[in-house]
């Protein structure tokens, strides 16, 4: 294939690439971070493929199987808790194998940039049996793409192409190729190998452990797995974003690359390990190359040395191994910076209204999660996407109806869509009595805004069907359904006093759009300094374009406010005034 | 030529992405293997957020990692203190004179250190720039981060002409102009 061109390109981007290049026909995906852009740059190619915003993972995996069975190459996009809400099919697949090509790509977030846990995918695919990829720079992310559809369909294996945020949010060089032919094939009825009951399931088993077995004495001469003999004092087994560290550690070190992950190449592990002095095995998060390598009586130095917590780094490995300890000033002390909610975000405003009714929160996951944070603090739980409203209903079975009188559940109308709705059917199907707040800011925020199927708008541009939040809580049978404006305090503090009390499920809906789905100049608030008492008032919900001055008056940051009035509807002395602009 | 390591700090939303990307397009330009990283997410609302560059013969680890740095670029006060020390002995510390509060400030509950261009010109060689009221002269107070970048191009290899070429490439066309403008503006400046 003739190389066109050289581009920089972040790690997603190449992922995106290596599929238009692959000939990926479908891609489904539910965004997550750090996964999501994938998926936004798949879209560029939406001539020659299709991809889609699915509602949740399990749904794209899915997706993406139904395409693979027609027989198209197919992929699914998500992070690695993703993986977990898609693991019911993935285990499945993993015994029905391919038709099309099928590739499961999924991002960890080592040292937790942005995930409730840390958790490794590549102990999650081993125990579904699934043969896993993983690049170490942009280049490798496409290659490895293309790689992986190939493995897929020549060893009959959906594949785990697993990258991690630091692979995902960089960008290094990548070359371009021409997209190869078409690679669809005939759909093929095999109710033997696609229908997984019992009689059928249990010879596919015997099939897909002969079929890994296969791919790992293949793993033995594959070019991914690379060998770079050098100095052999030091040995070091690596794979993805750890490799460049150690490269950058230990130019003289002897390195096997491992490109494929699971299953590993005993061969080549062995023979490499006879030939260096001392072996080391570098790999962040779990020991999954570790525990097998050692397994086979072979004698390695891993997490002795080195920590499962978090991201690794050059510097790190130099003081391990070598005992090289980096020259630099002390660090200075400076006061954090945590993420908070944007200046003018709407949900702020019903924070705000739940703390001054000194309510607690079942919360969930998005941008709504950082109502936990001060000065704010209602949020009491966070765990994962759609828990808000079943933990609120085990509540209320543990401790009775008085006992969430006040408390609320909250949740975005992504997370709502995800799998939240579930756990509403629920609460109403077993009787409970509490209060649901969906957060509707008509976007996914957290992630980039994306759309969703309650916005009217799918990942490939084209209009869609919204679909009506309060008429689907209706139709699940919720007699109490209200939607109030985010930033009406009067209105949202009287409904949210009225629904508390009933003693069925009621579910307010704060529809007020994310602040920052409109681009350009907005309006902004000033302060009249004539008028301000210094009171603090408008300070309590913590937006941060409005600070106390040296003189305790307060001063709104114009370039930060976005003008949602929020502070001026909480001044008492008419300090604040709205100024139209843009 | 050895590996040079740039970062640039700041606070979710400021526009960090933009800079690095044209620093990014820039190494390209000149021939240079290159590798940035950066943050998306949870941080980028309002968190402090960095983003590594690294350009030269052959890169490996894409992060910039403490005592590393040839040029810091802080487009706020607070975080060029959190990351100084990521600095080179003899690397340039641009710094946006620019206050951003944090949260934990703006509730009470930690203060916003005082002087800390002074304390940080004790140790380090430090170029500020008002890049924000500079901004405002050009018109647009949005563009102060293209003023920064000026600064930080006294302090690194690349010929105006290739500033100009990657800049008007990067930017959205509409913005070409104030954009290469407000570059200008920070190249020329005469900081200390
Ligand atoms: C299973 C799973 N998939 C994806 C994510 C990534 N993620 C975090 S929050 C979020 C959705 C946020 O959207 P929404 O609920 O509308 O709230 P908003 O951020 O807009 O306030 C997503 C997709 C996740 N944490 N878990
Ligand atoms: S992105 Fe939107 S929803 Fe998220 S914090 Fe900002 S304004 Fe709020
Ligand atoms: S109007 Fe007030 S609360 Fe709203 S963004 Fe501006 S300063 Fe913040």
């Amino acid at each position: 294939m003739a190389k066109t061109k050289k581009v920089i390109m972040l790690g997603n981007e190449a992922i995106a690439r290596g599929a238009f290049e692959a000939g990926v026909k479908v891609s489904a995906a539910y965004p997550g971070t750090p996964s999501t852009e994938i998926s936004e740059y798949l879209v560029q190619y939406k001539d020659s493929l299709y991809c889609e915003w699915s509602p949740n993972e399990k749904v794209a995996a899915e997706v993406a199987l139904g395409a693979s069975i027609a027989g198209s190459r197919a992929m699914a996009c998500m992070k690695h808790v993703g993986f977990n809400v898609a693991a019911d099919p993935a285990y499945s697949i993993s015994y029905i194998g391919v038709n099309g090509g099928l590739v499961f790509m999924v991002a960890d977030d080592p040292g937790l940039y942005s995930s409730q846990n840390e958790q490794d995918t590549r102990m999650v695919a081993r125990a579904a049996k699934l043969p896993v990829l993983e690049p170490s720079d942009s280049a490798e992310a496409k290659e490895y793409t293309k790689l992986a559809f190939e493995i897929s369909e020549k060893f009959d294996r959906p594949v785990v192409l697993r990258i991690t945020t630091r692979l995902a949010h960089s960008q290094g060089i990548v070359e371009l190729c021409e997209p190869c032919a078409n690679q669809d094939k005939p759909y093929v009825k095999n109710i033997g190998k696609n229908v997984m009951m019992p009689n059928n399931a249990k010879p596919r088993h015997a099939v897909i452990e002969q079929k890994n077995a296969e791919l790992a004495l293949a793993a033995n001469t594959m070019d991914i797995n690379r060998v770079e003999m050098a100095d052999t004092s030091i040995g070091v087994i690596t794979s993805g974003i750890p490799y460049q560290y150690v490269k950058e550690a230990l130019p003289n070190a002897s390195v096997l690359k491992l490109g494929m992950v699971n299953p590993l190449p005993k061969e080549l592990i062995c023979d490499f390990a006879s030939k260096v002095d001392r072996l080391y095995i570098i790999e962040e998060l779990d020991p999954v190359i570790e525990e097998q390598v050692k397994a086979w009586g072979i004698e390695a130095v891993g997490k002795e040395l080195f920590t499962v917590l978090g991201e690794y780094s050059a510097n790190m490995i130099k003081a391990a191994i070598l005992g090289e300890k980096a020259d630099f000033a002390q660090p200075a002390q400076a006061p954090g910076r945590p993420p908070i909610l944007c200046p003018g975000c709407p949900h702020r405003s019903v924070y705000h209204t739940l703390k001054k009714l000194g309510l607690h929160a079942a919360g969930d996951i998005g941008c709504y999660t950082l109502g936990a944070v001060a000065p704010l603090s209602v949020v009491d739980t966070t765990v994962c996407m759609g828990s808000s409203i079943s933990s609120l209903h085990g509540m209320e079975k543990a401790k009775g109806k008085d006992f969430i009188k006040n408390w609320v559940a909250v949740i975005g109308d992504s997370t709502f869509m995800h799998t939240g709705v579930n756990s509403l059917i629920n609460m109403v199907y077993n009787n409970a009595s509490g209060t649901v707040i969906i957060m509707d800011n008509s976007t996914t925020g957290m992630t980039g805004h994306q759309d969703h199927a309650a916005t009217g708008k799918t990942l490939m541009g084209d209009a869609a069907y919204a679909i009506d939040i309060p008429t689907l809580c209706r139709a699940i049978g919720v007699k109490n359904v209200i939607s109030v404006n985010a930033f009406d305090l009067e209105l949202l503090e009287k409904t949210i006093k009225e629904e508390q009390q009933k003693d069925e499920v009621s579910v307010i809906i704060t529809k007020t759009p994310c602040v920052l789905l409109t681009k350009g100049r907005k309006p902004f608030c000033v302060v009249d300094t004539e008028k301000c008492k210094g009171c603090g008032l408008c300070l309590k919900p913590g937006c941060p374009a409005i600070t106390k001055q040296a003189d305790g008056k307060v001063m709104i940051d114009d370039t930060m406010c976005t003008g949602c009035g929020l502070c001026a509807k909480l001044c008492k002395s008419g300090a604040i005034r709205l100024v139209k602009e843009g | 030529m050895a590996t040079r390591n740039i970062m640039i700090v700041g606070v979710g939303g400021q526009g960090t992405l933009l800079t690095s990307r044209i620093l990014g397009g820039l190494a390209i330009e000149a021939g240079y293997d290159v590798k940035l990283s950066e943050v998306h997410g949870m941080a980028q609302r309002g968190g402090s957020v960095v983003t590594f560059v690294r350009y030269g013969e052959n890169v490996y680890e894409p992060i910039v990692e403490e005592g590393q740095a040839d040029v810091i670029i802080a487009f706020e006060k607070l975080e060029a203190l959190r990351y100084a020390h990521f600095l080179k002995k003899d690397g340039a510390l641009v710094i946006n004179d620019w206050r951003i509060d944090p949260m934990p400030v703006v509730i009470g509950a930690a203060e916003y250190p005082e002087n800390i261009i002074e304390n940080l010109k004790e140790k380090y060689n430090v170029y500020s720039v008002n890049a924000t009221e500079e901004a405002k002269k050009l018109g647009n107070s949005r563009v102060f981060n293209l003023i920064v970048l000026g600064v930080a191009a006294q302090h690194m290899d690349f010929s105006v002409e290739q500033w100009h070429k990657v800049i008007e490439r990067t930017v959205p066309p509409k913005t070409v102009e104030i954009n290469k403008n407000a570059f200008d503006v920070g190249y020329q400046l005469v900081t200390e």
